[in-house]
């Protein structure tokens, strides 16, 4: 490989890795305080006890998260310097208020961790879990703004190779950055509620402890209403990013569906494998028209297709895999969290919720969530090729031309295999052997009302 | 330009908060390690943990923060430092994570393990040294420049004394600063075993730490002449300030009294030597290529900044002091009460 290849392969390799991690960040908080707020307005010490596990597996995933991210960071400039010579003071202002956010998240965070005791009022505690949730979202918001001005760069002009008259708000504020904002933030909540009722699910299926089931069904209730309402709101979002891309990133929409020239009333094609020569779809279920309605809300509007743009500036055709597993496991969690809300709406398939096809249903969707995100990202980068600064800077002018780069990419795989295998070994540990029930035992006794 | 002014002035201040709180964080890493294989951990790994427990994170974000702000506020250092600094760079991020995950896998797991801890300790005193590299290339003579490329010259970098005398240095501070803050810490938690312990590891450490910072003055003068003049004649009574504080620190260690005050000169004496540094160094970010005006950001970005920072600062402040009365200042918290 060549430094270029080098370079994409090692930034998208920390991204993979971190965006698990970040996902967790952007949902954990405002699952552990919803669950918080039910346990000290019902008095619920099984809510309580939700709150504390959630929160104490967090720990765990907020650290890697946060090493991380902080690689990522600096990878950008160790990378892609001439990217940030060229670009970085366009977008400096959300780089640096996302590390505003991170900040004040972090302060707060480390507070609710270890204040569980300290006051005595129970609402101040819960309190404090507000500015957690609004410190992660906002530097959500605020990193999704960077990736959005590469997509869409708005906020100056471009002379001699330099970028003058810069606007900082109109370039944080670029076209892209609300369509993906929303995107981002309302799939990374209904990825951390079926996280979370993934493991209910298991925990109901091979219950250790008899005396927690009820624990884990509450949990399993809560996570499967949040998670269908995130997910309501997720799928509004894609929409909403297909009519985005339909104006603004049309060659990238049409890499997604493999729509090959412009025609109104365009198919929508579903799976299926492609030959790149002759550009034949095989095995594919196309849907007519759907393209053109998913675009626009009109089955008459013209879909630009591929062949109308020019070879050097269409990404790779592959990104259209990612984009079926995207929205097929979408589809998906939003069949099981519909089927599951529908019957504990019904008294009479009450009795039927926890069965073990539905449970194993929703053990799937937990990883099918993240699994989601994952290809959700790499569509999305992958379909911005060959650009990094789309209409301005191409990524092979951008990468470091430094010596070394090949030691550092094996050294970086070896350490996020590492790390991702020990995360996954201590959380088990974490909570295998230990039971719920002792717990909101405690919690109960101490309130007294046991 | 009076932005490029604002922009070091902010940077040098957060990096060396930075380098106080990393401190103290690194060193208690050591201390802990070294007092688990001494078998001495039921004196003090009690008390690191219940300081270190709530604060790690922050302690990171200070990195981050000025990190982000030196491409934000000097965007063509990213360019310079960025590819320079690939390798070195590299390998602290990966003991910052290393750190940073054993961190937690140890102290908030469900078992602890030696070779975490010792992951986790040992990993503490390379950081430092890894980062001090970055420090060590803005003096210039370690870059390769041909026509438009530029790369590091390994060669240069690992047979200079400087770089070595750098690297030492931030070790030896660390080891220092870490047991000024702990030993205060311990008192205030009424720890006699603890307080015993830190306080023999800062007497130990002090006498070192001024001669390595001699050699590392001596041997600038043959890295970079000219910040070496300017810091003897322009900004000598810097040194000789952090020098006196320095000495008070270890008068009033000795004596057993004010601790507080002593770790605050000790604050002092590291801010004196670090400001005096930085400010002889100017007007150069990396000699001789990136100069500060130059460097620095447009206007318009300069005043968003500017005022993201501010308002940032009046949210940062309130919050930080918060947590510091939470798990600093509380003294039935530092008690282990709470």
């Amino acid at each position: 490989m060549d430094s270029v290849e080098l370079a994409r392969f090692l930034t998208g390799m920390t991204l993979a890795v971190h965006i698990i991690f970040a996902t967790i960040g952007v949902g954990m908080p405002l699952m552990f305080a919803i669950a918080e707020f039910l346990g000290i307005k019902n008095k619920d010490p099984h809510y309580m006890t939700l709150a504390k596990r959630w929160s104490k597996g967090y720990t765990i995933t907020v650290a890697v998260g946060v090493v991380t991210g902080t690689i990522i960071g600096l990878q950008l400039s160790l990378l892609w310097p001439t990217f940030m010579q060229i670009g970085g003071h366009v977008i400096a202002l959300p780089l640096f208020l996302e590390t505003f956010a991170f900040f004040f998240e972090a302060i707060f965070l480390s507070i609710y961790l270890y204040t569980w005791k300290r006051f005595k009022n129970r609402w101040l505690h819960f309190l404090l879990s507000i500015p957690v949730i609004i410190g992660g979202s906002f530097s959500a918001l605020f990193i999704t703004s960077v990736n959005s001005f590469m997509n869409t760069p708005a906020g100056f002009d471009m002379k001699d190779g330099k970028m003058v008259n810069v606007e900082p708000l109109a370039a944080m504020f670029n076209p892209s950055f609300l369509v993906r904002s929303f995107h981002v933030v309302a799939t990374a909540l209904m990825t951390m509620s079926f996280i979370l009722a993934a493991i209910a699910a298991y925990k109901i299926l091979k219950n250790k402890f008899k005396k927690d089931t009820t624990y884990h069904v509450k949990a399993l209730k809560l996570t499967m209403v949040l998670g269908l309402v995130f997910t309501l709101g997720s799928m509004l979002a894609g929409d909403l990013s297909a009519k985005f891309l339909h104006q603004e990133q049309p060659e990238k929409l049409a890499a997604y569906e493999w729509h090959f020239d412009s025609e109104s009333n365009a198919d929508l094609v579903l799976f299926g494998t492609l030959d790149e020569e002759t550009q034949e779809v095989s095995g594919a279920i196309k849907v007519p028209g759907i393209l053109s309605f998913l675009a626009d809300n009109s089955f008459d509007t013209e879909v630009k297709g591929l062949n109308d743009f020019s070879k050097s500036v269409t990404p790779p055709l592959i990104v259209h895999y990612f984009f079926d597993i995207m929205v097929f496991l979408g589809v998906f969690c939003f069949v099981v969290s519909g089927i599951y809300v529908t019957m504990l709406c019904i008294k009479k398939l009450r009795k039927y919720l926890h069965v073990k096809p539905m449970l194993f249903g929703i053990l799937l969707t937990g990883p099918g969530a993240m699994l989601a995100i994952e290809s959700g990202w790499f569509l999305t980068e992958m379909g911005r090729q060959p650009w990094i600064l789309r209409g301005y800077l191409k990524v092979e002018q951008a990468a470091t031309q430094a010596g070394g780069l090949t030691l550092v990419t094996i050294l970086f795989a070896i350490l996020y295999f590492v790390l991702l295998v020990t995360t996954s070994y201590v959380l088990i540990r974490m909570f295998k052997e230990k039971p719920a029930y002792q717990e909101f035992e405690a919690i109960a006794n101490e309130r007294g009302e046991k | 330009m009076v932005f490029a002014h604002i922009g070091i002035i902010v940077l040098w201040l957060f990096l060396f908060c930075y380098i106080i709180i990393a401190s103290i964080d690194f060193g208690a890493g050591f201390f802990a390690l070294h007092a688990k294989i001494t078998k001495q951990d039921k004196k003090i790994n009690h008390l690191i943990s219940r300081y270190l427990n709530p604060v790690w994170e922050v302690t990171n974000v200070f990195f981050v923060f000025f990190f982000v702000g030196i491409v934000g506020f000097f965007p063509d250092s990213a360019k310079y430092f960025g590819t320079v600094l690939l390798i070195p760079a590299s390998i602290a991020l990966i003991l910052i994570t290393i750190r940073g995950s054993f961190y937690a896998f140890e102290n908030y797991g469900q078992d602890s393990k030696l070779q975490w801890l010792a992951l986790y300790g040992l990993t503490g005193l390379f950081i430092p040294a890894s980062l001090a590299t970055a420090l060590t290339i803005s003096e210039g003579g370690f870059v390769i420049q041909k026509g438009n490329q530029i790369d590091l010259d390994w060669v240069e970098l690992l047979l200079s004394p400087f770089s070595w005398s750098v690297v030492f240095l931030a070790v030896i501070s660390v080891l220092y600063i870490s047991s000024g803050f702990l030993t205060f810490y311990a008192h205030k938690a009424k720890d006699s075993k603890a307080y015993q312990l830190l306080r023999y590891w800062f007497l130990f450490w002090g006498p070192p730490m001024l001669a390595i910072s001699l050699f590392v003055f001596l041997s600038l003068r043959v890295q970079n002449e000219g910040h070496f003049v300017t810091a003897v004649t322009d900004y000598w009574w810097m040194f000789l300030l952090s020098l006196i504080c320095f000495t008070v620190a270890m008068l009033f260690m000795l004596q057993k009294k004010w601790h507080g005050w002593a770790f605050i000169l000790v604050i002092f004496q590291m801010g004196f030597a670090f400001f005096g540094y930085g400010i002889s160094k100017l007007p150069y970010l990396l000699y001789p290529m990136v100069k500060l005006d130059h460097a620095v950001v447009n206007d318009n970005m300069a005043i968003a900044l500017t005022i993201s920072f501010i308002l940032g600062l009046l949210l940062l402040i309130p919050s930080l002091i918060l947590l510091l009365k939470l798990f600093v200042f509380d003294k039935e918290y530092v008690e282990g009460k709470k």
